[in-house]
């Protein structure tokens, strides 16, 4: 077949329509906010917020429920994209609300660029959602990334942000290498790019394994630098410290979804063969990271950086489904492996927005009131959100009747499904070591004596958004069933 | 040997050898100027693959642009490369026996021949088929998202430029023709009366 005689098919933009709308838009906020006098910005938050809106919208309205391919079959539009990309966009929603207060109290951050900003990274996050090929993940992620290099070097004149945006883009560079170096070897190897097509051939089984599994080793390795996993965690701590909290907050929970998402579609779809291989490495890289994240976390006086070697663990916690999908070549329970990781990083994401978005609610005057001796006798400042705080961090350690413990919960079922029982009493082990630091913050907001008296000021739509957040982790804790039937669901249906 | 083997070998050879120079050299202008010849060779090697178009592509927008910039740039900064690489020479034993490591372990993974360089399977293109057109048929065809995509990054890398770089707005220099009518021949020259100096 020659070039000439190659049929090209009009992609069917209709399932791709969200990306479309979010670029739309994005490109729009950025020309309307040229036209904003208003120092504050208020018009440039409301249309990116009405945007996430209506990409909601249109997710929802073209949600079909079947696979459908376009674009030369480099999107794949599936129930599990539709379902994290709500999420998505919920997620970013309530980040946008959290931070507006921060942002406005630093005026080099409160600038239109910052709204558009996030709506590029949005929109890398969905192109990696969504993505059907290793070079559109690829693209995805660099979107991303590079958006979210420029928002952590915003607030240009502190030092400690300036060095994080650094480290994060030299590390980030280097982990685009490796998993540059890996599609690179997977591509020598089944001369293709396609995920799907990765996968046939695989299946046919004229492959050379030796060179895919020399690849997989570097995609793997890119994929841990992404998700922050031990041993490719170093820039995690130094990054949510040093960048403004709002970033971090966004940091610490929208790429999570979207890391989840090219996990499946890179190691589920793709290279489900190589099950045996992949699982090995995913399993050295969890217990490495559980070990790594909850011991460095009890050393840790900053709030923010504690948060970091937690999610550290989580992340470790969270590849423990990933690994245990293939039993002894049986994928029988793979569906409910995979469903449990879902499930635990969509309650990861939800319990780690509300904690950081209580670090965004103290501070104030643009201080920060990272530490963890700002929150002593939180309980005296403000019962509620000492409650709310409290919720989170039990939810976090996995202490029972919140999310968090359903979430472990499920991921522990799965392994030991799987066979792994060694795996999930190690898993325990460290998760009993991670409750140390989380109880000592209850610790500190119930019964030491506040350092200051003042009352905590916030908006009122940050009040309740932060109020509802809470009694999600409280609720989803008692009903985790409807939540954990959505994610098996889309899995069912997308894989 | 095929002379089609030889001229890979011999190109890829100087290839690395001017890779490895970029990262040794002490003098920044001799490095930049060794990354220079590994794009060039590098456009050789494109060369043997029949991808005309990237190898000139290579050598026009990397060699005669970016290079020259990046040449421009280093010598007007004048950095003293030296010192940024102070502790180069002393982590090299440790690197070099870590790479050397590694490069075994790869080489044990893949084993002999399994690269697969003699039995290539890369299409050999027509004569009648030109290689500006094919690239442009597929780039606005099978590959126009991850096209799109990429134009997507290019333009949030000069957002974050302009974000990064621009504090406030800049003194606006320009004129203002209305006003610029209404000028008077006494406000463009006035004369000046001074006393004659004598020369000494």
């Amino acid at each position: 077949m020659t070039l000439a005689e190659m049929q090209f098919q009009t992609p069917e933009l209709r399932l791709a329509s969200a990306e479309i709308f979010m670029l739309v838009m994005a490109c729009l906020i950025l020309m309307l906010d040229l036209f904003v006098k208003d120092r504050k910005r208020t018009v440039t938050f409301v249309a990116t917020q009405l945007t996430l809106v209506g990409a909601a919208v249109v997710t929802f309205a073209t949600t079909s429920g079947d696979i459908g391919y376009t674009f030369s079959n480099m999107y794949v539009g599936d129930l599990l994209g539709d379902v994290l990309k709500l999420l998505l966009y919920l997620t970013v929603i309530v980040v946008l609300f959290y931070s507006r207060g921060y942002i406005l109290e630093r005026p080099q951050m409160a600038r239109g660029e910052y709204y558009a900003l996030t709506l590029f990274a949005t929109l890398g996050m969905m192109v990696m959602i969504s993505a059907n090929h290793f070079l559109t993940v690829y693209l995805g992620l660099e979107l991303l990334s590079l958006s979210l290099y420029a928002m952590v070097a915003m607030n240009r004149d502190s030092v400690p942000a300036t060095e994080a945006a650094m480290k994060y883009f030299v590390l980030g560079a280097l982990a685009s290498g490796l998993l540059l170096y890996g599609m690179s070897m997977i591509y020598g190897a089944t001369g293709t790019l396609e995920i799907t097509a990765v996968a046939e051939r695989l299946y046919m089984g004229q492959v050379d394994r030796g060179i895919l599994v020399f690849g997989l080793v570097f995609l793997v390795s890119g994929i841990a630098f992404k998700l922050g996993v031990v041993p490719f965690h170093m820039w995690i701590p130094d990054v949510y410290h040093g960048a403004p909290t709002a970033v971090t907050l966004f940091i610490a929970t929208a790429p999570k979804l979207a890391a989840f998402a090219i996990v499946v579609r890179m190691l589920v779809n793709g290279l489900i063969v190589m099950a045996p291989d992949w699982q090995m490495m995913l399993i050295l890289l969890s217990v490495l990271s559980m070990a790594i994240g909850n011991i460095a976390a009890i050393a840790q006086t900053n709030l923010k950086r504690m948060l970091a070697y937690s999610a550290i663990s989580h992340m470790g916690f969270m590849l423990l489904g990933m690994v245990t999908g293939v039993a002894n070549g049986d994928a029988r329970f793979a569906l409910n492996a995979y469903s449990s990781s879902m499930f635990y990083v969509v309650t990861y994401v939800l319990t780690s927005a509300g904690t950081f978005g209580m670090i965004l609610l103290l501070a104030r005057g643009g201080l920060e009131s990272d530490e963890l001796e700002d929150l002593k006798g939180l309980n005296k400042r403000s019962p509620w959100f000492a409650a709310m705080m409290m919720m989170m961090m039990f939810s976090m350690a996995g202490i029972p009747f919140f999310v968090g413990f359903f979430a472990k919960f499920s991921v522990l079922q799965a392994v030991v499904a799987a066979g792994y029982l060694w795996l999930a009493l190690v898993a325990v082990f460290f998760s009993l070591i991670g409750c140390f630091y989380y109880l000592r913050v209850v610790k500190i907001m119930y019964f030491d004596q506040p350092t200051n008296s003042l009352p905590i000021i916030a908006p009122l739509d940050m009040k309740i958004l932060m109020s509802a957040n809470g009694l999600a982790v409280a609720l989803l804790g008692i009903f985790p069933q409807a939540l954990m039937s959505i994610c098996a669901f889309a899995l069912l249906r997308s894989l | 040997m095929e002379f089609k083997t030889f001229v890979f070998y011999f190109l890829s050879a100087i290839l690395v050898f001017a890779a490895l120079r970029v990262i040794t050299s002490r003098n920044p202008v001799h490095a930049a100027l060794f990354l220079v010849l590994a794009f060039f060779t590098a456009s050789g090697v494109w060369l043997l693959l029949q991808a005309e178009f990237l190898a000139m592509a290579l050598v026009l927008v990397y060699v005669g642009a970016v290079m020259v910039l990046f040449l421009f740039v280093v010598m007007m900064l004048d950095i003293n490369l030296d010192r940024l690489r102070e502790g180069f020479w002393g982590y090299l034993p440790m690197g070099a026996i870590i790479a050397l490591l590694m490069v075994g372990e790869m080489g044990l993974v893949l084993g002999g021949n399994y690269l697969g360089l003699f039995e290539s399977s890369v299409r050999q293109a027509g004569a009648d088929e030109s290689n500006v057109q094919a690239i442009g048929r597929l780039m606005f065809t099978e590959y126009v998202y991850p096209f799109e995509l990429a134009s997507v990054i290019l333009l949030v890398g000069i957002v974050a430029a302009v974000a990064l770089t621009q504090r406030e707005k800049r003194k606006n220099k320009s004129v203002n023709p209305s006003q610029q009518v209404f000028v008077k021949a006494r406000d463009r020259v006035r004369v000046l009366q001074m006393p004659a100096e004598k020369r000494d």
